[in-house]
């Protein structure tokens, strides 16, 4: 400690002077103390993960002065989301009124499970699957370069054997089955996928089914 | 009988290795972390495998359980941009504290008439509050306008950023810098809700989005 010399000149005589011995170690508690309530503070405070993302193309709004009967799409699925529930069918739709060549369409369940949906989408992409997998292999042995790789895994998804996924909901699917639904269709490596709106025949269909 | 002798030790111990330890502990996290910016209504978002990371520039848009929508623009530049835009159209005037206030505010939901309010609120009285979220019906859009101008004040400052780090001499991605449109969705909400804003993008002919989730691990 600072301490100033007490007493004036009377101790010239008496010997040596000596310095106060003190300890040097200092008390470390208050310090640490602090130091861990900084350390819990920042702990809970902070996040470091950022939000992930995952996004997704919606179609255009078509023009006004083109208005066209939708595109017919070769090998397609749709997929009708309710509370909980998944239906499917595949290709074109066919009305009671006016039925197909295999008779109207009938809704088919399913469900988020692995030997559900993730089989389903499986065997229908098999295509696409099986030539990621090619590709996956080349990239492995370097026989083509990273952006080859996503240019010719683009081209898989946009052939005409890949299968294209429509998505209709009704008014009580929730959220969290249709963002469920798009990852299940990633992890498939779908390329197109089209959320759009339910028609009033598939609607009845869908509310007959979910009864 | 002989007594027992204790060993004599110190019982104070030496904490400079914990000392160091915590403060080195400290230094990280500060450096490390990222504030948790309060929001005004806790969503619950659901999972998927995406490994994208959450761009810069965003446009955020929250639907909350109940289907109440929240907006939220990340750059405090283009807020202000936004505000003086959006009090110019629907001719509610803002005093410039109010504008300094709303540059650094969070995620809202309340209705333009109700917005100067908001605004002077504090944190505690913000939570507290039960809005209604940002109207987004046919007959009265509040919503629209608020993207459309945020999308509008976000290029603009997504351009000067552009050009700033192109005067840096990095060789920067246009792309990189232009708005992302962000949705929030909560698990449970009905998907209707989410539709209707996401109706709201189309309608502006903004179909690229983004949903918000939390991490997976993908399937192998």
């Amino acid at each position: 400690m600072a301490e100033i010399a007490e007493g004036g000149g009377e101790s010239h005589g008496k010997g040596k002077k000596r310095a106060k011995k003190s300890s040097t170690r200092v008390d470390m508690t208050p310090m640490v103390d602090l130091a861990f309530l900084l350390l819990t503070f920042f702990v809970l405070t902070s996040t470091f993960s950022k939000p992930k993302v995952m996004s997704l193309v919606y179609p255009a709004n078509p023009d006004e002065t083109q208005k066209e009967e939708p595109q017919k799409i070769n090998n397609g699925i749709t997929f009708l989301l309710s509370e909980d529930k998944i239906y499917y069918y595949s290709g074109q739709y066919y009305p009671k009124s006016a039925p197909g060549p295999e008779g109207p369409t009938v809704l088919e369940e399913t469900n988020f499970g692995p030997n559900g949906l993730r089989k389903l989408l499986a065997d229908r992409n098999a295509f696409v699957l099986k030539g990621k997998e090619g590709l996956d292999k080349k990239l492995k042995s370097k026989e083509i370069q990273d952006s080859t790789y996503l240019r010719m895994l683009i081209e898989f998804k946009k052939n005409k054997e890949s299968l294209k996924v429509l998505i209709k909901t009704d008014d009580k699917a929730t959220c969290k089955n249709f963002i469920d639904l798009i990852d299940e269709l990633k992890i498939a490596e779908i390329g197109v996928i089209a959320p759009v709106d339910i028609l009033a025949s598939e609607l009845e269909l869908l509310n007959e089914k979910v009864k | 009988m002989p007594k027992i002798k204790m060993p004599k030790s110190s019982p104070s111990i030496d904490m400079t290795p914990m000392v160091d330890l915590a403060f080195l502990l400290v230094t990280f996290f500060m450096l490390a972390a990222s504030f948790r910016s309060s929001e005004p209504v806790e969503v619950d978002v659901p999972s998927s495998i995406s490994d994208k990371i959450i761009p810069d520039n965003v446009l955020l848009v929250t639907v909350d359980k109940g289907g109440r929508a929240f907006f939220n623009l990340a750059d405090p530049e283009a807020r202000r941009e936004l505000l003086v835009n959006m009090s110019a159209k629907y001719k509610i005037g803002f005093s410039d504290e109010q504008v300094e206030k709303f540059t650094i505010m969070t995620s809202f939901g309340c209705t333009m008439q109700e917005l100067p309010q908001y605004i002077d609120m504090s944190n505690e009285e913000r939570k507290r509050l039960e809005t209604k979220g940002i109207p987004y019906d046919s007959t009265n859009n509040e919503l629209k306008d608020w993207i459309f101008y945020g999308n509008v004040a976000a290029l603009n400052t997504g351009k000067t950023a552009f050009e700033e780090a192109k005067l840096k001499g990095d060789s920067p991605v246009a792309d990189d810098f232009k708005p992302k449109f962000i949705l929030k969705v909560d698990n449970k909400a009905l998907y209707v809700h989410a539709q209707n804003v996401i109706n709201v993008f189309r309608d502006l002919n903004l179909n690229n989005l983004n949903f918000i989730t939390s991490m997976e691990t993908a399937p192998l």
